[in-house]
């Protein structure tokens, strides 16, 4: 009988090119994703090296994280970031790569084109010189963030030497409660795991609750597993896999869909196949989390309080006094009374259409609070065509939101999108570090309904109380 | 790729935990298309005020009896969060060869070897005890040793560690690994013949 295997196991074996003994294994990519920040380093090294793109079909580009989302069209005005996106813009040209450049109409977020595209399919091997491509895993590929010399190696060589993670299943039984999203069910296995829970290990998500989300719920979960340390996250492919993949841009057409499907059911781990790691987890019990500190994993439910460090292990105090000190909060507050200045919606995190559908419900009817500045930034530019169809950036604009063009914008501060030192945050996206959202700035991470929220009260409140309009 | 064998230098201690790329080199420095000149901006938040003058709170890099470091020491999980390898040519052109730790994020650490920059696991105590001397004895020095995977000082420390040995090998000679993956252009061209790239990508 055949070895039973999980999900990434045969997904890094149908990739094996080669195993030389004493060295890492080589895997082949299919599929390199490029932004102008972790890329102009690699192209020169080509160049240095007199190397060619091995696989231009396989490697495409787009410009999102130093992109102003002010109406397209306006000049950049720092100079500097200008000249990083001409050197994608001239790199690609150079060495025959797509690029999806800022004027495009299939622009936006790295992570949010490659499946709306239908470049992200199930059992592929995807890399991008960015943390959040483990977003990509929500389609059962296998998906990670590389650092710019192996950008140069996958451009040069269409594969990477990687030593061969260990494999970690996250199983989360029942349902999640009404108002619990994906993004609060990530960042609930951060807070009980820790930043460093999944080190070296390949999560995969399983279980009722994670086969209830959607898709774009399931790229929610995926995408903050770097958070939790892991290479990578992965959800086993099924049906509403396939339904979202089928018919998008570069999807396989006609005959070829059929044979993909039938490789694509066999995918799913096996029965029985071991992880190295098992974490258990009830759905029941999870809430709306905020973040009230300086990394992911240091998170508290809406109806809780801020920790006192006195009460948590002795390792975590110092950093959980220098936490509280950088955030400007006093342990025992109350969650609910913390006020926001700023509220952001998007990112590779939360900036899908249907992230976007649950914020304008909760704003429908409201007003932005008069202390808070909020803004909406589409993932891309077709979420941002396909809710402006729908009316939600009436509502959003209606209630007092900015409503921008897509981009990374304030998750990473890039761009001229950024918070004044002091100024705090409810931000959907997925690092909380210090300085992150802008020097001084202090974010809190919370789910699109809660950030919406916020911005209309003001200070942060439990969704699960909200008088939807 | 420059060889890391072996590195003796003045050890600066980082006691924190968790520290990310982000305070490593933040977002403002990215913007940058070379890969040199990153050293001036390391921890910046953390060194320098917003106006660019030198904070009066005195970082530890800034501490004149650890001027000139070449080991930096930090708690655990160091390099994590987003995957810049910008981190890595910050503390590189800073002047560091090597950082202890008693855990470290992937893709530092995987950046970290593609720079002949040594990232040494130790265990809590070991990286404990090390800080503890660092902040003690003047002019702590320690010797990051490669070949025989050691770190050791003149006061009788002396701790083993152990590194992925493809890592080590190529760490010890310097060597590109683009070339050596390269080496295998028959295999790799018989996966392609396999597995060509779909005509709609």
């Amino acid at each position: 009988m055949p070895a039973k295997r999980t999900l990434f196991e045969k997904i890094w074996d149908a990739h094996l090119v080669a195993q030389p003994s004493g060295r890492s294994p080589i895997i082949y990519i299919d599929l390199h994703l490029v932004h102008e920040v972790t890329s102009p380093q690699a192209f020169d090294g080509l160049r240095v090296a007199g190397r060619k793109v091995r696989q231009p079909s396989r490697t495409v580009a787009t410009v999102d994280h130093n992109i102003p989302t002010e109406p397209r069209g306006t000049p950049i005005t720092d100079l500097i970031a200008a000249k990083q996106i001409a050197a994608l813009q001239a790199n690609c040209k150079e060495f025959g790569v797509r690029l999806f450049d800022m004027d495009s109409p299939e622009q936006g977020i790295v992570h949010v084109i490659g499946p709306e595209l239908g470049l992200t399919r199930p059992g592929m091997t995807i890399v991008c010189g960015d943390s959040h491509t483990s977003t990509h895993g929500a389609f059962g590929a296998l998906a990670f963030g590389i650092g710019t010399s192996e950008v140069e190696h996958v451009l040069a060589t269409q594969c990477l030497a990687q030593q061969t993670p260990k494999t970690m299943k996250i199983d989360v039984r029942g349902r999640l409660g009404e108002g619990v999203t994906a993004k609060d069910l990530a960042l609930g296995i951060i807070g009980q795991i820790g930043t460093d829970g999944a080190t070296g290990h390949v999560i995969e998500y399983a279980g009722d609750a994670v086969r209830g989300l959607s898709m774009e719920g399931r790229m929610t979960l995926c995408n903050m597993s770097i958070e939790a340390g892991a290479r990578a996250g992965m959800v086993a492919p099924d049906e509403k896999t396939f339904a979202y993949v089928k018919g998008k841009r570069f999807a396989p057409r006609d005959g070829e869909w059929g044979m993909a499907v039938e490789y694509w059911r066999g995918l799913p781990t096996d029965e029985g196949a071991r992880f190295d790691k098992v974490v258990e987890m009830d759905a029941a019990q999870l809430c709306p989390f905020v973040t009230w500190g300086t990394n992911p994993g240091m998170v508290a439910p809406v109806t809780g309080r801020v920790p006192e460090p006195g009460s948590l292990r002795e390792s975590d105090q110092r950093a959980t006094e220098l936490a509280l000190q950088y955030m400007g909060l006093e342990p025992g507050k109350r969650i609910e009374e913390i006020g926001v200045d700023r509220v952001f919606i998007g990112s590779c995190t939360n900036s899908r259409i249907e992230d976007l559908r649950a914020a304008a419900q909760v704003a429908k009817g409201y007003h932005v609070s008069a202390t808070v500045r909020a803004m909406v930034v589409p993932g891309s530019q077709a979420i941002k065509r396909a809710a402006e169809l729908e009316g939600l950036h009436r509502i959003f604009l209606d209630a007092g939101f900015e409503w921008r063009e897509s981009g990374c914008s304030m998750c990473l501060g890039m761009n001229p999108d950024i918070l004044q030192p002091g100024e705090r945050c409810a931000s959907t996206s997925n690092r909380n570090f210090e300085g992150r959202q802008g020097r001084g700035g202090r974010t809190h991470l919370v789910s699109p309904m809660m950030a919406a929220a916020a911005a209309i009260a003001g200070h942060f409140t439990d969704i699960r109380d909200w008088k939807f309009r | 790729m420059k060889a890391f064998r072996t590195h003796r230098g003045r050890v600066a201690p980082l006691d924190r935990i968790n520290v990310d790329t982000d305070q490593i080199i933040p977002k403002q420095f990215l913007k940058r298309v070379e890969r040199t000149g990153f050293g001036q901006f390391l921890f910046y938040d953390w060194r320098f005020a917003a106006d660019g003058k030198k904070k009066d709170s005195g970082f530890v890099l800034d501490e004149p009896r650890y001027e000139g470091a070449g080991v930096l020491i930090a708690g655990k999980n160091f390099g994590c969060g987003s995957s810049r390898e910008h981190a890595v040519w910050a503390l590189a052109d800073f002047g560091f060869r090597a950082v202890i730790s008693s855990s470290f994020a992937d893709i530092f650490a995987n950046n970290s070897a593609k720079n002949g920059f040594l990232a040494v696991r130790l265990s809590e105590s070991e990286v404990a005890e090390l800080m503890r001397r660092a902040h003690e004895v003047n002019d702590y020095q320690v010797t990051v040793d490669l070949e025989q995977c050691e770190v050791r000082d003149d006061q009788g420390f002396r701790a083993k560690f152990s590194i992925d040995e493809f890592v080590r090998h190529c760490l010890l000679n310097g060597l590109d690994d683009i070339g050596l993956t390269l080496q295998h252009e028959v295999e790799i061209a018989a996966y392609e013949e396999l597995h060509p790239a779909p005509a709609t990508l």
